[in-house]
This record gives C-alpha cells, sequence and structure tokens, in this order.
C-alpha cells in the first residue's frame, strides 16, 4: 500500500513522516519520533498508557491512525515537562507517591493535563470521573487524586499570584 | 496489533465520500471517530481494503435546535454532547446518557452516528435514539432517505443502512417531562449489563405519556411499547412499576455472555428499569 508523507507537528516541532495508512500513532510516535513517553498497555483502547494530547483533546494513540492525525497538533509528556524543568503535575505526582513503577504515569498525567485546562477547579470525584480511561495496576488511585488536586491549587495559588 | 493494509481516503464533501463507496461496494467502508472500527480492524475481525475518514465533512458537524426538533450531525463527537447547552436543555437524558458512555479518551473520539450505525448491541445510543422516536437519516447513490430508529436495527452489526449509504444525521422532538438514561456496568468505560433510557410526562398526578427502550439485553435495542403502556394512566405507584417491568422483561432476549448469565441479566434489568422510571418520575 502507498505510504503517505503525513505532517504533524509535535511538541512544538513539525514533523513530515511516512507512513502506511495502518501504521498506528502510537508507532510513529515511538518508533519514528523516538518518543518512548506515550506507553503501549493494552493495545485494546482500554489502558489509556498511550494517551496524548491531539489538539486540546486527550486521545489513546493505540486508537488512531497516524494518516488521521494529519495536520494536527500533539503533545506528548515530554513536551509537558523534562527533569530540569517539571511542569507542577510531575511535581505533584513526585511529591505525593502519585506512581509506584511509573507505567500509567505518562497518560495519567497527559490525561490530567488536559483536565486541569477544562476545569482548573474539580472536586476529587471530577478527578475521578476525568481519568477514568487510565487504568493504574499499582497505586490503588488515591495518590494519583491527592497528586492531581494538589498541583490544580498550586496551579490556581499561581494564578491567583499573578493577577 | 497491527491491521491489514487499507489505501485510505479523506474526502471534504459528503459526493465525494459516496463515489468512493460506490467504486468499492462491500471492500469501502467509513470511519468516524475508529473507537468501534479500529478495535475490529487490528483484531481482523473487520477487513476494510479502502477506508473513507469522515474527519473533513463539514456537512456532517453541528448540533441545532430549531422549531423544537433537534438535530445532531452524524460526526458530532460524544464530548460535544456532554459539553453542548442545547442538549442539556433540549434532550437533558441524552447529556445524562453521554455521561456514560466509555470513558474520556474515547468520547473525544467517539460519534453520534457511529455509536448508532455501528449497530453493536452494547452502544448506547441506538436504545436512546429509539426512546426518543428519532428520525436517522442516510444519504446514498439514490439521494436521501429517512429511516424511524425503531425500524433501523435488524440484528447485531445489521441495520436498515445499505452498505453504500452514510448516515447524515439524527433527528427527534425536543424531550418534556421526565427522563432518565441509568446504566448497570462492571466499571467506568463498560459496555452495559443492562441500560434504560425513560421518557415520562406527568398530568395532575397521572403519568399521560411513557416511552422505554433497553440496551443491550438482546441482538438489537430494546423498544418496549407494552412497558410504556403499563405506566399510562397509572399514579406511577410500586405496581404500576412492576407492571411496566414484567412487560419489559416479555420483550427481551438477552444472552449469556462475561456480564452473567441470562438470569443475572434479567435481574438487572428489572432493576435498572424501576430505578430509571422512578428518577424519570421525580423529575416529571
Ligand atoms: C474502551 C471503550 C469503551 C467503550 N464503551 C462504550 C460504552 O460504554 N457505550 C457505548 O455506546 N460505546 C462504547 N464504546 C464505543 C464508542 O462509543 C465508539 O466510539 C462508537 O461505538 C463508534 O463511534 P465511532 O465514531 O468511533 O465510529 P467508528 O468506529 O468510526 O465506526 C463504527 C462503525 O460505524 C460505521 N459508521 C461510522 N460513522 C458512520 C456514518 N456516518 N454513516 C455510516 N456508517 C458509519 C463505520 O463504518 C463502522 O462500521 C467504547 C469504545 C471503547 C474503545
Ligand atoms: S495502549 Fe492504548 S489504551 Fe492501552
Ligand atoms: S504506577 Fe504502576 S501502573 Fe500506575
Amino acid at each position: 500500500m502507498t505510504k503517505h508523507h503525513i505532517k504533524l507537528k509535535v511538541n512544538g516541532t513539525e514533523h513530515d513522516v511516512l507512513a502506511e495508512p495502518r501504521e498506528l500513532l502510537i508507532h510513529t510516535l515511538r518508533e519514528q519520533l523516538d518518543l518512548k513517553g506515550p506507553h503501549v498497555g493494552c493495545e485494546t483502547s482500554h489502558c489509556g498508557a498511550c494517551t496524548v494530547d491531539l489538539d486540546g483533546k486527550s486521545v489513546k494513540a493505540c486508537t488512531m491512525f497516524t494518516v488521521q492525525a494529519a495536520g494536527t497538533d500533539i503533545t506528548t509528556i515530554e513536551g509537558i515537562g523534562t527533569p530540569d524543568a517539571m511542569h507542577v503535575l510531575q511535581e505533584a505526582f513526585r511529591e505525593h507517591h502519585g506512581l509506584q513503577c511509573g507505567f500509567c504515569t505518562p497518560g495519567m498525567i497527559t490525561r490530567a493535563y488536559r483536565l486541569l485546562q477544562e476545569n482548573p477547579t474539580p472536586t476529587e470525584e471530577d478527578v475521578r470521573f476525568g481519568i477514568a480511561g487510565n487504568l493504574c495496576r499499582c497505586t490503588g488511585y488515591q495518590n494519583i487524586v491527592k497528586s492531581v488536586m494538589a498541583a490544580a491549587s498550586e496551579l490556581n495559588t499561581a494564578k491567583e499570584a499573578a493577577q | 496489533m497491527i491491521p491489514a493494509s487499507f489505501e485510505y481516503y479523506r474526502p471534504d464533501n459528503i459526493a465525494a465520500a459516496l463515489a468512493v463507496l460506490e467504486e468499492h461496494g462491500d471492500d469501502a467502508r467509513v470511519i468516524a471517530g475508529g473507537h468501534s472500527l479500529i478495535p475490529m480492524m487490528k483484531l481482523r475481525m473487520a477487513d476494510v481494503p479502502h477506508l473513507i475518514d469522515l474527519q473533513d465533512v463539514k456537512d456532517l458537524r453541528g448540533i441545532k435546535v430549531a422549531g423544537g426538533t433537534v438535530t445532531i450531525g452524524a460526526m458530532v463527537t460524544q464530548a460535544e454532547l456532554i459539553s453542548s447547552q442545547d442538549i442539556a436543555q433540549a434532550a437533558p437524558i441524552m447529556h445524562e446518557a453521554a455521561l456514560q458512555i466509555a470513558d474520556p479518551q474515547v468520547r473525544y473520539m467517539g460519534t453520534v452516528g457511529g455509536n448508532i450505525a455501528n449497530g453493536d448491541p452494547g452502544n448506547d445510543l441506538p436504545g436512546l435514539m429509539q426512546c426518543l422516536d428519532a428520525t436517522l437519516t442516510v444519504v446514498g447513490p439514490n439521494g436521501e432517505r429517512d429511516i424511524a430508529a425503531r425500524e433501523f436495527y435488524e440484528a447485531a452489526y445489521m441495520t436498515a443502512r445499505e452498505d453504500d449509504e452514510i448516515l447524515t444525521k439524527v433527528s427527534f422532538a425536543a424531550t418534556e417531562g421526565g427522563y432518565a438514561y441509568e446504566k448497570q456496568k462492571r466499571k467506568i468505560g463498560d459496555y452495559a449489563t443492562a441500560a434504560a433510557s425513560v421518557l415520562l410526562t406527568k398530568e395532575g398526578s397521572t403519568v399521560s405519556t411513557a416511552s422505554i427502550a433497553m440496551t443491550n439485553l438482546s441482538d438489537v435495542p430494546v423498544f418496549s411499547e407494552e412497558a410504556g403502556a403499563a405506566l399510562q394512566g397509572s399514579s406511577c405507584d410500586t405496581d404500576a412499576v412492576k407492571a411496566a417491568v414484567a412487560a419489559m422483561l416479555e420483550d427481551i432476549e438477552p444472552n449469556e455472555d462475561n456480564r452473567g448469565p441470562v438470569e443475572f441479566k434479567r435481574h438487572v434489568a428489572g432493576v435498572i428499569l424501576s430505578r430509571a422510571i422512578e428518577r424519570a418520575w421525580s423529575r416529571a
């Protein structure tokens, strides 16, 4: 089958990748662009470990063909923060033990990132509902919810201080 | 899991999409949000040599409420349903149902049209469409036609839509009175073990109209006319609710699967319908 030239903006950089239509976005990100943050957990659209932010939506990258994403603006965990300049969410996950093995964490934080843009002052219930598409086999979710709540209040304090 | 190879098309209008469908017949299929189709393609249970992506077809988008009629384009996503003020006001039952479909990531991608056209008995919107007595509009090589949602489902994955037709929109009257979409599932993001859509209107202290449909309790969604009739004219008392549940149980034919044996599903269906009626009545 013919390969397509596909333009993607990923973490602020424009890319032109060559892919067969059947190539899934998760494989383009991991194998062509060497972004190993988004993980492959279940491959069946259930676990959310592959979550990326695409044009303002949280998307399971294992359930989208790269051709479908042509022309979109994508952010992966690598674009949210780096070890030297961590995002408030990443700091909060470290501070509040929001991870154990860490496998679910990139997807979890990428999803929480969008959730907090849509709802900057979530209740604990909003957080649980909002991250329902991300499975964690270690933490029991308690500390993940705590981390997201802490990040929300941190971001809001920073916003108020800036005003 | 990698699907079999296919050719990809991305038309920006309906005529161009129909032309590909016509040229390739059974070998072509449209993709909307892809959240039912891609998993099937990965499992190689769906073989689609020619895949037509509808995301650029603007005519399939948009929610409109005018003259008491709600019209929803096939490519409206489930997330858009939830954030739409128009839907919250004109059809709050749809807002309530959309919140119970899948999980946030799936709802950003999954569309109204895909959920309705798919024909999977587990999908939540088909039963809701039957409860609302919605009209589904499809367009094909011979033009446009309307199909009643209550006539649309023939068997699992078999609908009245022809292979060369595209579902363009759904429309129904804005709702009044009480409503409830009640769903029992094993976990968030799961399909229903049983779900019920209920719309009720009240006159004085009696039920004047009642519409009831059930999800995932047969190969097709089940609109139970008899269940609605059992409530009509009653004061929605315990006996009337019991009669409605008994009538509904006559109409469903659940299969045993990993959500449980038949007896369990019938039990859950009864509990879910009773709860849905109670909640709808409290809002009527
Ligand atoms: C983890 C997970 C959990 C889920 N849980 C639920 C749930 O609880 N409840 C629920 O209802 N659904 C659930 N779904 C399914 C989800 O809602 C799908 O998005 C939906 O069933 C299909 O919509 P789509 O836009 O993704 O369609 P697609 O997957 O793109 O298409 C599905 C089928 O419909 C056809 N089709 C799509 N659009 C049209 C059109 N306009 N005209 C003609 N044919 C068309 C396609 O050719 C295909 O055969 C779940 C999915 C996942 C992955
Ligand atoms: S790997 Fe994509 S949802 Fe699990
Ligand atoms: S920390 Fe191990 S899966 Fe979540």
